[in-house]
């Protein structure tokens, strides 16, 4: 690891201000992921802004139905907060189905967000990587690709968003809240996260020296029918493979509101609102509807090799999912 | 020769840090880049809690922090001024063993020993946390601490037993 300067964050202006004034400096939260990847040498912040004093720590009731979550509050406390169980319990599934006790007991919900992906080759400060030095290669695409990408892909980068809770986030609709400099901002979930294209080193479309301050849920939590099924090599601690989080509003048999995202198939949460728009609503829950909506969904996926499986595995999980959505009401 | 109370004192990016180990307050200058396993284990000489990977994947290094298990090998120890830090050598000692420790032996619940540590401080921060009801619970969310000898039928009874008993594993 590097030598780095530790300051606290006392206020978001002077976390702003000290961020505009060093260019190489990140912001810490539960330190889950940076710390991890900082003794990588992956990371290699010349100074550590300590978010943990900010008053970031709520889960909050807000006038308009929905819940906000704000940025410090750990995965464990989300996952278990009534209010989230209860509402929003697609959440709490996604959250509890990721990292191990320890890990969910320190990790932080803006953290979450900006984890970095798990590509080995990102990892490995011996070998080239487009996302960690740009312009030097992506090895993975011929080489050990069995956890990443099968959709919106570019040449540069063929990574995945690791993250669980994101993939629920996805599906709910989230809005991420940030401020900075120049003012706040409310960041709807799907431009959160961004394709690699021929930048895979900027993951998010926040800028430098903004912090999460909150994640916002809609008033409509699909606490009735909504399902997290988590495909991975074994049953705990472990990343997914491929993970499917969805939701659904139900009245008389038809698919009134919907929201379905995958996970371990791209660079971000793969949703796509317009295809439920056109082929969930106003539809049978049924098998069919399903399968019509995964082809759509799933359309123009490609494999690298080792991740070719995800093809066959990717269609069946996303049936699976909506069916235990529609079938079992709020299970894993 | 105490490798990194040298280097701290040469270090500008010193924090001064309070920290409570096990009931006793140490106020320390402490270079930001020291994991709290590192200052437990190798300033503190604490070294009941283990290094099984230094990056998460094992729960060797599981300790309690206010309370709540966390694995200290991510955790920068400047981050922890003003903390509670329980280690296994504060639940209990040789002569006066915790419910959790006592447990453990009385199911044979390791072989080498190496992940015990770990697995005990994780074990009392799990009954703490209480969302654990079942046995399946238990494998679920005790899944943060690996063992390599494959005790986990006997540290599942240990915490079973406890569990049932209703004790929350410390004094
Ligand atoms: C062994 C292991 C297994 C894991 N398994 C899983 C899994 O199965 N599923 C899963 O989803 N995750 C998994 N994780 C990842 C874990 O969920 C993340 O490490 C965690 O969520 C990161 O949160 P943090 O608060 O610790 O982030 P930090 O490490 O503190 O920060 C991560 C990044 O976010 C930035 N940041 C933090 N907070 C803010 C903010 N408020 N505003 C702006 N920027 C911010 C930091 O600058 C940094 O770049 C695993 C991790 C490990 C080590
Ligand atoms: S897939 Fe992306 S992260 Fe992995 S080696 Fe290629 S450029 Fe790097
Ligand atoms: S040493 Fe901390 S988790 Fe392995
Ligand atoms: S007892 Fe040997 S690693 Fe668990």
């Amino acid at each position: 690891m590097n030598n780095f300067e530790y300051v606290h964050a006392d206020g978001l202006e002077s976390a702003a201000t000290f961020m505009a004034g060093h260019a190489e400096a990140k912001f810490i939260g539960g330190g889950t992921n940076l710390v991890d990847l900082m003794k990588y040498n992956v990371e290699k912040p010349t100074a550590l802004v300590d978010l943990n004093r900010l008053s970031l720590r709520e889960v909050e009731e807000m006038p308009d139905g929905g819940v906000r979550i704000g940025a410090l509050v750990t995965n464990s406390d989300v996952a278990y907060h009534s209010l989230i169980s209860a509402r929003y319990p697609l959440l709490s599934r996604a959250i509890l189905a990721g990292a191990s006790a320890q890990l969910r007991n320190k990790a932080t919900t803006g953290g979450n967000l900006l984890q970095r992906t798990r590509c080995v080759y990102f990892y490995d400060t011996a070998v080239p990587c487009n996302k960690r030095e740009p312009g030097t290669g992506c090895p993975a695409k011929e080489g050990v690709n069995r956890s990443l990408a099968i959709l919106g892909t570019s040449v540069a980068c063929i990574a995945t968003h690791p993250s669980d809770m994101c993939v629920a986030l996805a599906a709910l609709g989230a809005t991420v809240q940030v401020t900075g400099s120049k003012g706040d901002r409310s960041i709807p979930f799907a431009e959160f996260h961004r394709l690699p294209g021929d930048q895979p080193e900027i993951d998010t479309t926040l800028q430098h020296g903004e912090v999460v301050t909150s994640v916002d849920l809609p008033a409509i939590g699909f606490a009735g029918h909504s399902a997290y099924v988590k495909v991975r090599d074994r049953q705990s601690y472990a990343f997914a493979l491929i993970s499917v989080a969805a939701g659904l509003e139900l009245t008389d048999g038809l698919i009134t509101q919907a929201g379905v995202a995958l996970g371990g198939v791209a660079h971000k949460p793969w949703r796509n609102a317009q295809l439920e728009q056109e082929l969930l609503i106003g539809k049978p829950a049924n098998r069919d509807t399903w399968h019509i909506f995964q082809q759509a969904l799933l359309a123009g996926a490609h494999g690298f090799g080792e991740n070719d499986f995800k093809l066959k595995l990717a269609p069946v999980t996303v049936v699976r999912a909506l069916e235990q959505a529609a079938h079992e009401g709020a299970q894993a | 020769m105490d490798l990194l109370t040298t280097t701290a004192q040469k270090s500008s990016f010193a924090v001064k840090t309070a920290i409570t180990v096990n009931g006793s307050l140490h106020e320390l200058e402490i270079e930001p880049w020291t994991s709290l396993l590192d200052l437990l284990r190798e300033r503190l000489q604490l070294t009941g809690s283990k290094k099984g990977c230094d990056h998460g994947q094992c729960g060797a290094c599981t300790v309690l922090v206010d309370g709540v298990r966390v694995n200290s090998c991510l955790c920068l120890a400047v981050m922890h001024d003003g903390a509670d830090v329980t280690t296994i050598e504060g639940l209990g000692s040789e002569t006066n063993l915790s419910p959790m420790q006592q447990s453990f032996v009385d199911h044979d619940a390791y072989q080498c020993g190496y992940c015990t540590p770990g697995q005990i401080c994780s074990a009392v921060g799990m009954l703490h946390e209480g969302h654990a009801k079942t046995e399946d619970d238990i494998r679920e969310q005790l899944s943060g601490n690996v063992c390599r000898c494959g005790a986990y039928p006997n540290i599942v009874a240990a915490v079973k037993h406890l569990m049932a008993s209703g004790q929350e594993g410390t004094r």
